[in-house]
């Protein structure tokens, strides 16, 4: 944990916004650069400088879900997007779009809940490490 | 018929439940399931015996050929209603024997899946589908010999018991497989006319010992009867059901199965005859030194398993209908004793024969039954053992080879299996009465039911055997010839020299019965040879295993982490050598590249980081210098047009960062620790592997890139996945298995950090 008072205003600020970037890196993903991937590792950045600044004890509460369970939520999403298709007949993980697409979050798919799954798993990973290693002292 | 098989799994799936809605009737409504089918196969007795064959098919993998097919004929139907009557039967006993068993739920989930499973063996016209139900079975009777897994006998016999049926489940799914290669078909109805073309195959005999050792482990014939007597660890209805009635009958039932398309054969009379001859023998021997009621059984089944593989070598008429007759026989005398053993185990706490005597005044009705299927274990009239035993000896004085050896071999078992079963009887429940405490009081109804009933059938099909041949032997020997033949069956054929042998026989045993404690004594001077038995191999081979796993475990994980990143970048430098010059061919820098002068930067910038991270002595400055490495290739891959990687490396660098300066908090001072010679053969590691890598990347940029796959992916991103980012389609449309893969890989690398860190901390308390 840092005390300064200067990084926990600006995580205040910070936190929300890289959430809120990680989240638009998610949705644009499929069409331009983006990615659950990368949207994943910007989430838990953004919880990784709260927790840099407020200590970790602090960021997991501040998160509310275990981070092994996101990590679990994101696999199951994952796995889950894959099988729709096995309910209509068709093999394992082939796409299946939901008409014309909403406004801002673009063409629904099952390959975008896949992403979603990616996104989960690979915040959950990293914010698990960190927060273990913080939690280390 | 596919939904009568699923319906026992279905079962099985929610008996657990039912279980803790109606503890009480749990057991008598389950048993409603093989009721209800027993009776549905039942029906079809009529048609079945007038010679029709129902089928069901259902396509399960058609690209790989593979059918969910079933099919009904007289074996087929024999062994269903087998399996279903004794399952009713068994599922009753067990709601009266494990009462109050805090898993009893489990066990009824158990004992019916491997009834379903069973029933599908049986039923199963497809060689793959019949393999995955003969697995299934395999796993069910681990389940349920480790059922009482507090026990570490009970583990260790149900090990025994899974890797003794599996390994032979191995051999047998490669001899179906050549079978189906040489026969064109997989279905088991379609081969039944190529036996010609099988027969005189040249893969003629590896299939043959392939199946064999899957039919030879599993029915428990010499030497891998082991298996059998450790099983017996299980509860009773399960040696019962599994062990002496079905499971054991799989192998029976395959060799059956397969004799129109296998057998007649030199080496199929050879090797059934000797391995059954060998088995028979064995068993009965073994069965008549032991003192556990259980153990006296399970031999005795060794015994009988023996002689039903022997008469199906015999591959004549009289040699099938004889173990279509013996097979039942075999399983209502055999599934009553097991049942009554366990009900006296369970009233008076011991199988010793030796300490039981005078059992049958607590228990009349069980006596009873006891009797009767010992009478018709003994082989007397006028219960169904004695027309199974008259049927017996006749096939086997008509053998087509060796006659002489073959009766001579059947009536020295048969002698003692007589004496086995006065043993089983005789003493427990006549003999004087051994202690006061033993006085039972009568069981309950769900316990003597199964028993009685069975042996009551036993009688009832001596004295009306006619009938049971018309209706149901005479169906399943027609299906094992491959040709309508006629089942006759008669109590009584007159004094002829069969009757004659048979009484011998009887005569003989109550001698051997006189006898015991004679044999008793020499079995215990018999125990020093049979240490070094079939099981003593076993032990050793799988000792063996162990020890060998642990050597090379300690080998190879030295538990130094610079010792597995040599391993692993050894590996690599050799395998990235020998392809590339193997195959690729080495090419060096044919031109150099024009770059502009800011990608010129960017280079020398990474290749000084990269310098400083090397050689400097503050472990903050390599963190931050590799920092700058990644952070230039990312610079890269912006100005080739990759900006997705470039994202995505600047949040690795940035996280990996953190995780650094996390870690390198708690690390003690920096400081030199290695030696000369080890800093030289690092240094040595590093060049060798860099320059491998440099080479790699130029052989690989110095041909033109004509792949049909990345214009593929960019042709269809838009048409097929309607997404505009190629990369991100690749990932989670085109190749998102790989994808899933990774992620999965990620979570399992962050429980295993997780588990090391947080291991690590709660050891440290302590």
């Amino acid at each position: 944990m840092i005390r300064s008072l200067i990084l926990r205003a600006a995580v205040r600020i910070l936190l929300p916004l890289l959430l809120l970037f990680s989240l638009f890196l998610l949705l644009r993903g499929h069409n331009e650069p983006g990615g659950g991937f990368v949207g994943g590792l910007v989430a838990a950045a953004g919880f990784a400088l709260y927790a840099l600044a407020h200590g970790a004890g602090t960021a997991r509460r501040k998160l509310h879900i275990e981070p092994h369970t996101i990590i679990a939520a994101g696999l199951a999403t994952a796995v889950a997007s894959g099988c729709l298709a096995l309910f209509v007949g068709l093999p394992f993980m082939t796409g299946l779009w939901y008409g014309e697409g909403l406004p801002v979050v673009g063409k629904v798919g099952t390959p975008f809940l896949f992403d979603a799954g990616v996104y989960l798993v690979v915040m959950g990973m990293a914010l698990l490490i960190i927060f273990s290693l913080m939690e280390e002292e | 018929m596919l939904i009568l098989v699923f319906s026992g799994f279905l079962a099985a799936l929610i008996a657990p439940w039912i279980h803790r809605l109606i503890p009480r009737f749990s057991g008598w409504f389950l048993a409603a399931v093989p009721l209800a089918l027993f009776c549905l196969f039942a029906v079809n007795v009529g048609s079945i015996a007038g010679g029709e064959i129902s089928r069901a098919s259902f396509p399960w993998a058609p690209s790989l050929g593979v059918a969910l097919s079933l099919y009904l004929d007289g074996l087929s139907l024999l062994f269903s209603l087998l399996i279903l009557g004794t399952g009713t039967l068994v599922l009753v006993y067990s709601s009266g024997y494990l009462k109050g068993h805090h898993h009893l739920g489990r066990f009824y989930s158990f004992i019916l899946l491997f009834m379903s499973s069973m029933l599908g063996l049986v039923l199963a016209d497809n060689m793959l589908t019949l393999f995955v139900f003969w697995e299934l079975t395999s796993l069910s009777s681990y389940l349920l010999i480790g059922f009482e897994h507090g026990r570490s006998a009970a583990r260790k016999g149900a090990l025994q018991a899974l890797l003794v049926t599996g390994t032979g489940g191995l051999a047998l799914l490669v001899g179906l497989l050549l079978m189906g290669m040489v026969g064109g078909s997989m279905e088991l109805s379609e081969l039944l006319n190529q036996g010609e073309l099988i027969r005189s195959h040249q893969l003629y005999l590896p299939i043959l010992l392939l199946i064999l050792a899957g039919a030879f482990t599993k029915s428990a014939q010499f030497p891998f009867h082991f298996w059998l007597p450790s099983a017996m660890e299980a509860p009773a209805p399960v040696s019962a059901y599994l062990h002496s009635a079905t499971m054991v009958k799989a192998g029976i039932y395959l060799l059956a199965r397969l004799s129109p398309i296998m057998g007649g054969t030199d080496a199929w009379f050879a090797l059934l005859v000797s391995a059954g001859g060998v088995t028979m023998l064995a068993g009965a021997i073994l069965s008549v030194l032991q003192k556990d009621l259980k153990l006296i059984l399970a031999y005795a089944t060794v015994s009988s398993l023996g002689m039903l593989t022997l008469l199906l070598g015999l591959h004549t008429d009289l040699g099938v209908q004889a173990a279509m007759v013996f097979l039942l026989v075999h399983a209502l005398y055999k599934g009553t004793l097991f049942l009554v053993a366990g009900i006296v185990d369970h009233d008076t706490g011991t199988r010793n024969v030796d300490l039981l005597g005078g059992l049958y005044k607590g228990m009349p009705v069980i006596a009873a039954a006891a009797v009767m299927a010992a009478l018709s274990m003994a082989g007397l009239p006028p219960l169904f053992g004695f027309v199974g035993k008259e049927l017996l000896y006749e096939a086997q004085l008509q053998s087509p080879q060796v006659p002489l050896i073959i009766i001579g071999a059947g009536v020295t078992a048969n002698i003692l299996i007589v004496a086995a079963a006065a043993m089983l009887v005789i003493k427990p429940f006549f003999g004087p009465l051994q202690h006061k405490e033993q006085e039972s009081h009568p069981p309950a109804v769900s316990l003597w039911l199964g028993p009685l009933l069975l042996a009551v059938l036993g009688l009832a099909f001596g004295m009306a055997p006619g009938a049971v041949a018309r209706l149901i032997i005479s169906p399943a020997v027609s299906a094992v010839r491959g040709e309508p033949v006629l089942t006759e069956l008669a109590l009584w054929h007159g004094v002829n020299p069969i009757f004659l042998l048979g009484v011998v026989t009887v005569l003989c045993g109550a001698l051997v019965y006189m006898g015991r404690t004679l044999l008793h004594r020499g079995a215990i001077r018999w125990k020093m040879v049979g240490d070094w038995g079939p099981a003593r191999w076993y032990d050793l081979s799988l000792d063996g295993m162990l020890r060998t796993a642990d050597f090379q475990t300690r080998f190879l994980q030295s538990g130094y982490l610079r010792y597995y990143l040599m391993t692993v970048l050894a590996a690599a430098f050799m395998l990235v050598i020998y392809t590339l010059a193997g195959k690729a061919g080495i090419t060096g820098v044919t031109a150099w590249p024009s770059a502009y002068f800011h990608e010129w930067v960017i280079a020398v910038m990474i290749l000084m980081a990269a310098v400083v991270a090397a050689t400097s002595d503050s472990r903050l400055a390599t963190v931050a210098a590799l920092g700058v490495v990644g952070y230039g290739v990312a610079l890269i891959y912006i100005l080739f047009g990759a900006p997705d990687l470039a994202m995505t490396q600047f949040s690795i660098e940035t996280l990996s960062i953190i995780l650094f300066v996390l870690v390198l908090y708690r690390l003690p001072r920096f400081s030199i620790l290695s030696g000369k010679v080890a800093r030289t053969r690092d240094i040595l590691v590093a060049l060798a592997n860099g320059s491998v890598m440099t080479l790699l990347v130029l052989t690989a940029t110095s041909e033109p890139v004509h792949s049909r796959i990345s214009r593929f992916l960019a042709e269809n991103a838009l048409v097929q996945a309607h997404g505009l980012n190629v990369v991100n389609v690749i990932l989670v449309d085109f190749r998102a298995l790989d994808t899933l893969g990774e992620i999965t890989v990620l979570a399992v690398a962050s429980l295993g950090v997780y588990a090391l860190l947080k291991g690590r901390s709660t050891g440290e308390k302590k």
